[in-house]
């Protein structure tokens, strides 16, 4: 009789490890490994080059208003920015060449080098600093990825990941992403200091098939720092891999 | 009486000449204490109000909760208006319109490239009316130790040390790097017309002073302002009035619903002045209770001794009829009469080295190097009215503790044994 029990139990929890090593598998081969999700939403986002044409919804403590710019934008390492609207800002530009960023405002007809704490202050008076638009886009150079769990955004199945940075001098050491299984998009995303205070947010709005990527092309970013409503960031046009003259990344078109 | 024990007093040295020295010395050090303490306080008070509060400051109720961090973002919109409602809702006191920002200073090289940047403290200030009060209030034209005064727009003042840190000079043009009140970041060039030095460390690091309309074109404020500061018209700040127009400007004014309405602040509670001014009345008040405490002790003790050395005249006076009450009452009364010349002398003493501290001071200026408390650098004492009277409250009080505990005594000795003792 006890024999026979044993034999139950055995049986009981052979049965239960074949059944969890099978959902296992199949998840892992549904899942695939965190860092190739992040490889794929570079190659879904980045390009060898890009002009966009977006507008920025600003909405304050007091008031909202609107800024319009053009960005010229060559790999990760180069951007130039001019902004259009409103009137006050058209005609300043903004260059990232590497490491460095400067600044050209025609009522001044300086060029000024945006460095130091500065890299911290506001763009425009948005959610966004100087220091986001310093930072490399592709993901997988930045972080190390781990899957933390699957949610549904947007209606799309998404899996989280849970970035953590690979360096020291980057702007947020953790970041949290929701990425549409299917499309490659980040739909969601926390940012967080390396103490694990949220920072920012970033919650995308509308999603759109453009030369074959998925583009987030509404979202809003929001400074949890900040008592405002958030920035809407509005793509209206963007263009892949265009054709950038080289003078665009130069210090001398700042003045143009 | 009091002649006669004032003749005791005079004649007998020993009796009095102790406790004399120890009143004069604590009612001396009372009253110089007090005038260092009255100077600081004031200079503290003066400075922050002509730089940072005025006597009272109009703010946005949203701007006050965050003052420090000077947020143009929360500023006073349609401030044209509201300045000409105040000037005439208050028209005793003087009001000015200012901005304070924060930025950076670049200097440019011949290419235009930066050559020298650092952060700057800025006010923006009416420096071009000729009705305008700010260059009294500031100081503005004894400040000045290169240059000159701005005299049209676009003109700035810098201070003395910061000029020098960045190497610029007057004639020079300089761009200020901030942000505007929508947060994005500003550029705009100003020529230094002058240099100033407050004497203030806090400000001298690196101050800008510039004029209303420009810094307001730059800051993209037009008609916008941080703060409408209020001054009375002898520019002595008053607690209580300034606390009466207070409350008769934001009964009418403030609106609790609305984050942007304009609420006005007394001097006392902007900035966090309050806990400051309190902890100098505190201070009075340990000062004197430090003195008359240990100064009772003393005379408490000269007192007993006095007893002692006196035993025998007390006997003999007690002998001869004179009532207990009669001579603890003459005791008591022969130690006023020393407080009194010990305060005099005391006070006397105190108020003339209060008088030379006023008058020359001493610059601490080497240990405000990293304060952000707006005092000068020569700090003086200060003679009020206060000072010639506040020495006598330990001098009268430690004196008549003091005998009136030592004098006890007296009640504790026998009548029917006094033959005895004087036997003995």
């Amino acid at each position: 009789m006890k024999t026979h029990r044993n034999k139950t139990c055995w049986c009981l929890a052979s049965g239960m490890v074949v059944i969890f090593a099978a959902v296992a598998s199949a998840f892992s081969a549904q899942t695939p490994p965190a860092d190739e999700i992040l490889k794929r939403v570079d190659r879904n986002q980045g390009s060898d080059n890009k002009i966009i044409v977006a507008e920025m919804i600003i909405h304050s403590r007091r008031d909202s208003r609107t800024v319009k710019s053009k960005s010229w934008i060559q790999g990760v390492k180069q951007s130039f920015t001019e902004y259009l609207e409103p009137a006050r800002e058209k005609g300043t530009k903004m260059l990232k060449l590497g490491d460095e960023l400067w600044t050209y405002a025609p009522s001044t007809d300086r060029t000024i080098k945006i460095s130091g704490h500065m890299l911290r202050q506001s763009v425009m008076g948005s959610d966004l600093s100087y220091e986001d638009m310093m930072e490399d886009p592709e993901l997988a150079n930045v972080y190390e990825a781990r899957v933390a769990g699957e949610e549904t955004v947007l209606e799309r199945p998404c899996l989280v990941l849970e970035l953590k940075a690979k360096k020291e001098d980057v702007a947020y050491a953790a970041r949290k992403i929701w990425v549409d299984r299917e499309r490659d998009v980040v739909l969601r995303e926390e940012m967080f200091a390396k103490s694990g205070k949220l920072l920012k947010t970033l919650e995308v709005k509308n999603v759109a098939r453009i030369q074959n990527r998925w583009i987030q092309d509404r979202m809003v970013f929001r400074d949890v720092l900040k008592s405002g409503g958030g920035t809407e960031f509005a793509i209206e046009s963007i263009e892949f891999n265009a054709r950038i003259p080289d003078y665009i990344f130069s210090k001398a078109a700042l003045k143009k | 009486m009091i002649k006669f024990l004032l003749k005791g007093v005079i004649r007998d040295r020993s009796r009095s000449l102790f406790p004399i020295i120890t009143v004069t010395v604590g009612v001396c050090l009372t009253v110089l204490v007090y005038c260092w303490v009255e100077g600081i306080s004031e200079m503290i008070v003066s400075s922050t109000a002509s730089f940072i509060t005025g006597h009272v400051k109009i703010m946005t109720r949203a701007y006050y909760q965050e003052a420090d961090q000077m947020p143009n973002d929360l500023a006073l919109m349609d401030v044209g208006r509201l300045f000409s409602v105040v000037k005439k809702e208050f028209p005793s006191m003087v009001w000015t319109v200012r901005i304070r920002f924060g930025g950076l200073l670049d200097v440019p090289d011949e290419n235009g490239e930066t050559k020298a940047q650092g952060p700057v403290a800025g006010l923006a200030v009416d420096l071009l009316s000729p009705s305008s009060p700010e260059p009294r209030i500031l100081n503005l034209a004894k400040s000045i130790v290169r240059g000159r005064m701005p005299s049209q727009a676009g003109e700035i003042l810098i201070s003395e040390e910061f000029a020098g840190r960045l190497g610029i000079k007057p004639g020079d043009t300089a761009t200020l790097i901030g942000s505007t009140m929508h947060g994005s970041m500003t550029t705009a060039n100003f020529v230094v017309a002058g240099t100033v030095r407050f004497g203030i460390a806090a400000l001298d690091r690196g101050a800008m002073i510039g004029d209303l309309p420009d810094i307001q074109r730059a800051l993209d404020m037009e008609d916008a302002a941080g703060e409408i500061l209020g001054f009375s018209s002898d520019f002595v700040y008053r607690r209580k009035p300034s606390v009466n127009v207070t409350a008769r400007f934001n009964a009418s004014h403030a609106n609790a619903d609305d984050e942007f309405s304009p609420e006005m602040v007394a001097l006392r509670e902007s900035s966090g002045l309050a806990s400051e001014l309190d902890m100098f009345s505190y201070v009075y008040a340990v000062l004197i209770l430090i003195f008359i405490v240990p100064m009772s002790i003393v005379l408490w003790n000269a007192g007993l001794m006095g007893s002692l050395r006196r035993y025998g005249e007390i006997g003999v006076r007690m002998a001869i009829g004179e009532d207990k009450g009669h001579i603890y009452r003459s005791m008591i009364a022969e130690s006023m009469i020393i407080g009194i010349i010990g305060s005099v002398l005391g006070t006397a003493i105190g108020l003339t080295v209060s008088y030379v501290l006023q008058a020359k001071g001493i610059n601490i200026g080497s240990m405000l190097q990293s304060s952000s408390i707006l005092i000068t650098n020569t700090v003086r004492a200060r003679v009020t009215p206060v000072s010639y009277y506040l020495g006598f409250i330990p001098g009268l009080g430690a004196t008549f503790l003091g005998t009136s505990i030592s004098g006890i005594g007296i009640y504790k000795r026998q009548t029917s044994q006094l033959a005895k003792e004087m036997e003995a």
